[in-house]
């Protein structure tokens, strides 16, 4: 569903990824692991279209999506709900959601919020509320929620988990299971090996902006490099 | 005494609109993209001037101020599309510099296009004052307040119940995340520079049968303008609106009660007092954020 082929991308002089060769299928949740700074936001943002991209392609469905601006990458159906959460601090949460359904012309958008409010009940009663006066962990919630009103077919989650006491990080990955199972398509960015790897199909360890290593993530949970670097067993 | 207190407060006002019109499109273009855009002013001039111009030519006044306006609005959308947007990776700092920049240029441009002359329109409903209380109020003194509140409840309306308007405010909160819910954020940025001027037009339109026009009647507008913004805090249609009008009021009041010599410098008491006493102005933001 998606390709990247010996993508390159730099900040001013600094290149941060040094050709990324990565494929997610369909129907997977796929995961990229790494250390700080190994290049994983930067990977995510070539693939949402915010961070330019100085070499190599991505493909998405088939299509050459390289240099497709990031409103066009929506429409064709890649939602990124990015690190650091990014909510729309001055605005309520309920029209934090509806963004996310911004492209969207069909009459299913009400429905759909109430299925995010079923997921995360915390946002339906804070849906008048400003979403800069919720908790971290509720402002995570919202972001995913913002972008799954986009109706994707791949969602990019940028370190879920982050900052997140560990009953919410369950909670939250839970959900990503259960998009895959709908059918949705993830490819998940997390610190927290641990966790990505054990709901996930796939996974890709991403060191100083080059793969190191890939394959089925119970294989990678397996491999004794990985436990040594990634997983503090 | 009450008559001539009406009086001033009828003059305050009227003028008051006008500079929160202008003040609005400074909200509008700080909001969007962070930058002062010191060519609002010139909005204000090029709407006015180009009505007297075209009327002249033989169109009808409506035609001819419609037609300004949309003229307007084209020179606001070539402002970003031309010099803003193509300054992409420049600071705030670098892009105020540009407006100013625009400014001179468009001021210089209208010296051509049009002339150096003193201009006027006639009034849109008559010449004759009415009379409230003892105090008069000429008939188009009432069309530019009724303009300004039309503007203002409409773009309550655009930011608050469209679709686009709520882009536009999640451009100016976060840019980041609204590019990654689909926002095509510079057509938000063309669409509010385009806004701006057309709002800036209008009330150049508005005001041209009260204060006579010139190419350089923008300057002063733009600085009045900023120093409303200022006063109701940068970046707040509300505070955009009340101080316009307190500008105004100041500066009818000083001019009466104290000396019409120093008409324009209450404007840069005010701007002087802002920064020193209360830099977020009235109604500025006070950041609330849990991280």
């Amino acid at each position: 569903m998606l390709s990247i082929k010996g993508l390159r991308s730099a900040y001013g002089r600094i290149e941060a990824l040094h050709g990324v060769d990565l494929e997610v299928e369909e129907g997977q949740i796929v995961t990229l692991v790494g250390g700080n700074g190994a290049g994983k936001t930067t990977l995510l943002r070539c693939v949402s279209g915010v961070q330019p991209v100085t070499g190599g392609s991505l493909s998405f469905k088939g299509t050459d999506i390289t240099g497709a601006r990031s409103h066009a990458r929506v429409a064709m159906g890649i939602s990124h709900s990015p690190e650091g959460r990014q909510v729309f601090t001055d605005l309520s949460v309920e029209d934090n959601l509806m963004l996310g359904a911004y492209l969207r012309r069909d009459r299913e958008i009400r429905a759909d919020l109430k299925s995010i409010f079923a997921m995360f009940p915390i946002l339906e009663e804070k849906r008048a509320l400003l979403a800069g006066g919720l908790s971290g962990g509720q402002q995570q919630m919202l972001a995913i929620g913002r972008a799954l009103m986009a109706r994707p077919s791949l969602l990019l989650l940028d370190e879920p988990s982050m900052g997140l006491a560990p009953l919410l990080v369950t909670q939250i990955l839970q959900a990503v299971k259960s998009l895959r199972d709908r059918g949705v398509t993830v490819f998940l960015v997390e610190q927290n090996a641990n966790a990505a790897l054990a709901i996930a199909d796939r996974g890709y360890v991403l060191e100083t902006g080059k793969v190191s290593l890939s394959g089925p993530a119970r294989a990678l949970m397996e491999n004794v490099a990985v436990r040594e670097a990634y997983l503090g067993i | 005494m009450l008559e001539s207190f009406l009086q001033f407060t009828f003059s305050g006002l009227t003028v008051g609109a006008v500079y929160a019109l202008v003040a609005l499109g400074f909200t509008i273009i700080y909001n969007a993209s962070d930058v002062v855009n010191f060519a609002q002013g010139e909005f204000v001039m090029i709407g006015g001037m180009s009505t007297v111009f075209l009327r002249q030519d033989g169109l009808p006044l409506a035609a001819a101020a419609a037609l300004a306006i949309v003229l307007t609005t084209v020179i606001g959308i070539l402002l970003d599309k031309l010099a803003i947007a193509r300054a992409k990776r420049a600071s705030v700092l670098s892009l105020v510099i540009i407006t100013i920049g625009a400014s001179i240029f468009l001021r210089g441009a209208a010296q051509l296009v049009f002339d150096k002359q003193l201009h006027r329109l006639p009034a849109f409903a008559g010449e004759d004052p009415l009379t409230l209380m003892g105090a008069t109020i000429l008939p188009q003194s009432l069309l530019v307040l009724a303009g300004a509140a039309a503007i203002f409840v409409g773009l309550w309306l655009f930011f608050n119940r469209s679709r686009t308007g709520k882009a536009v405010l999640a451009t100016a909160n976060n840019r980041l995340a609204a590019r990654l819910v689909g926002v095509d954020t510079a057509f938000i940025m063309a669409l509010s520079f385009g806004l701006s001027a057309a709002i800036g037009a209008t009330a150049g339109v508005l005001i041209t049968p009260l204060t006579l026009t010139s190419y350089d009647v923008g300057l002063m507008l733009a600085l009045k303008g900023f120093a409303a913004a200022m006063l109701g805090g940068l970046g707040n249609p509300f505070g955009a609106l009340v101080g316009g009008l307190a500008i105004g009021l100041i500066e009818a009041f000083g001019a009466g009660y104290v000396s019409s010599e120093y008409k324009d410098a209450s404007a840069f008491l005010v701007i002087l007092l802002i920064l020193f006493l209360m830099p977020r102005g009235l109604f500025g933001k006070k950041t609330v954020e849990r991280v």
